[in-house]
């Protein structure tokens, strides 16, 4: 008789968590088949599906795209599209991990002085660029951009563990605060002696996919893929988290080491997206937070459905991004706000009156 | 079956003593009531023995050492129940006594059946099933302490360690929870010891109390033997009587002494 209830609520229960997964996953494709078939130039939308179909083994159709057509959606919009899926997944699970290890929801990726690093290195290369034409082989944005997120975090660490005491993470993000503050200053001390350079720096703490390229898809893509797979590696543990380190140790958690690791693995992805994407605010707190609210608060749904949700919420935004100011940019941070703030707000009201 | 020894257990807090050469032998199915006013130490030696804190010297399960090291060896062995539990309060009934299962899931696995059938067996024991869906933060204070409870045998540990376990909860509730923890221990055979507040009630239900003060033991035995006026004025600063039942039960009752 017990056994029998056992299996029916645990069927219904994967029942359910199937369907929040296949309704993520089938929204993520159409995102990304709209991201591909809007844009300023290139062929006309319905016949990218066509010729999507007609690219794919044992199928052939006639879809009348150009082959110089099909270079502006491949060469420009897909990247953008696999950049911003990127981008929007490992902001995600990277925000959802930070406010489960630091059990506070109003934590985002950029809590331990990521964005103030990254910006920092961005000013950096901006001002030293400023005035001649790029002698640099690569472009050393992204690379100095990551440098900067790390080293800034590396030092938070550091200094947080030194000082605090095993059992607080109060320190830790104190730590986070100064050294935020500290980038921020330097950065506006340099940005003081720049000031032709003010706009592109601006232009970049806002956020942007739009110079997106498979390059940069190819530089962030093993960082991404190894922080990703160590957090959702994490969901359950995140779970036994929730009920503080001192009884997560009792339960058997070696709570230090899990903290680091989530951490160090949260950051590596948030680093390197915000190397090639800029500062794209919001999609941090707002993703795991929405899913928490609709799919409900176990670490063992809300990081795999982060990571869907969040690229579909991401390359969405970017949508009106490219089309909202035609033929120039939207920065993409400002979309994130505008439209997912009252969404999110949105969410919250019903979810309040519907208890 | 299952024994439980503390050798020289010491713990100090920044150079500042809080327990001092604790040693003790329970035998499996005994209940240890740790007793003495705030401060005495009773929820350090719980702590230290359940891993959170550091300790010196040495505590055994069946006269094995629990090595520093293995939080989830521990997790195996004692189950901790603290006195403020942190209750997420979204966090669904079943998926909360499934954290119990943590120390026997490996790291990056997920429950297998086992677990949740544990779970299941455990919900059913303290009729708990018509909950499981329901969030932690719509639970009464005696639900979430059954429910605390029912976290801790699911870690299928020979030994309970409950600290202050009636503390937040009404006369009624404190028997319902101390008779079902002295039911699961007679069937189960668990091996109990608790730090509590409530004289009547430890010496009611623990089969042997131990004083402390400052640190150190400074009585012990049954409830007739340790709970006598002149000990309770001498350790604890207060003036009570002690009232002996037919039945064997000791009743601590406080004096008023007006202050002049």
């Amino acid at each position: 008789m017990s056994a029998l209830r056992t299996s029916d609520v645990s069927a219904r229960g994967t029942d359910r968590q199937f369907w929040w997964f296949a309704l993520s996953g089938v929204l993520l494709v159409c995102m990304v088949l709209v991201g591909l078939m809007i844009g300023p130039a290139g062929p006309t939308w319905w016949r990218i599906p066509l010729e999507l179909l007609n690219r794919l083994p044992l199928i052939s159709i006639d879809s009348g795209v150009s082959a110089s057509d099909w270079n502006i959606v491949w060469q420009i919009r897909a990247p953008r599209v696999v950049l911003a899926v990127i981008v929007g997944s490992t902001l995600s699970i990277s925000g959802a991990s930070y406010q489960g290890v630091f059990r506070n929801p109003l934590v985002d990726p950029y809590l331990l002085g990521v964005a103030a690093g990254a910006g920092l290195g961005a000013t950096v290369v901006f001002s030293l660029q400023s005035g001649q034409s790029s002698r640099w082989i690569i472009d050393p944005l992204p690379l100095i951009a990551f440098s900067g997120a790390l080293v800034a975090v590396l030092v938070t660490y550091l200094v947080g563990t030194a000082f605090g005491t095993n059992r607080s993470t109060t320190t830790l993000v104190l730590a986070g605060v100064a050294v935020t503050s500290l980038a921020t200053a330097i950065q506006a001390f340099i940005l003081q002696r720049n000031t032709d350079v003010v706009r592109q720096v601006y232009s970049w703490i806002l956020g942007r996919l739009s110079s997106a390229t498979w390059g940069d898809v190819r530089l962030v893509l093993p960082y991404v893929i190894a922080s990703t797979v160590v957090l959702l590696l994490h969901r359950r543990l995140l779970d036994v988290m929730r009920v503080g380190d001192d009884e997560a140790l009792a339960l058997g958690v070696n709570v230090r080491r899990v903290r680091l690791v989530v951490v160090l693995a949260a950051t590596l992805g948030t680093a390197s997206v915000v190397a090639v994407s800029g500062l794209i605010g919001f999609v941090g707190i707002i993703v795991p937070h929405a899913v928490r609210l609709l799919a409900g608060t176990s670490y063992r749904r809300v990081l795999p459905l982060s990571v869907l949700i969040g690229a579909a919420f991401l390359v969405a935004a970017d949508i009106p991004s490219r089309v909202l100011a035609n033929p120039a940019e939207t920065p993409i941070g400002v979309v994130t706000a505008f439209f997912g703030a009252p969404f999110f707000l949105l969410l919250l009201r019903t979810r309040q009156t519907s208890q | 079956m299952s024994t439980l020894g503390f050798c020289n257990l010491g713990v100090n807090y920044d150079g500042v003593p809080a327990v001092v050469d604790f040693n003790d032998i329970l035998y499996s199915g005994e209940w240890l009531c740790l007793i003495g006013p705030n401060g005495a130490g009773k929820s350090s030696v719980l702590r230290a023995a359940a891993g959170l804190v550091s300790y010196s010297g040495s505590v055994a399960i069946d006269q094995n050492e629990i090595p520093a090291t293995s939080a989830r060896w521990r997790a195996r062995h004692i189950a901790y129940v603290p006195q403020s539990p942190v209750i997420p309060t979204d966090m669904i009934v079943r998926d909360y006594v499934l954290l119990g299962r943590n120390p026997y899931i490996k790291h990056f696995a997920s429950d297998s059946a086992h677990d949740r059938d544990v779970v299941e067996r455990v919900l059913n024991r303290l009729d708990l099933t018509s909950f499981t869906k329901r969030p932690l933060g719509t639970l009464s204070g005696g639900e979430v302490q059954r429910l605390v409870i029912a976290r801790a045998l699911a870690q299928e540990a020979p030994v309970l360690f409950l600290d202050e376990p009636t503390s937040a909860l009404d006369i009624g509730h404190q028997q319902q929870a101390l008779e079902l923890v002295d039911g699961l221990r007679r069937e189960q055979g668990l091996t109990v010891v608790s730090a509590m507040h409530d004289l009547t009630l430890a010496g009611m239900y623990a089969d042997r109390l131990v004083l402390m003060h400052q640190g150190r033991r400074v009585a012990e035995g049954t409830a007739q033997h340790v709970l006598r006026s002149e000990t309770l004025a001498e350790f604890y600063g207060v003036s009570a009587r002690v009232h002996h039942e037919p039945d064997g039960t000791v009743v601590v009752i406080p004096q008023r002494t007006p202050l002049s």
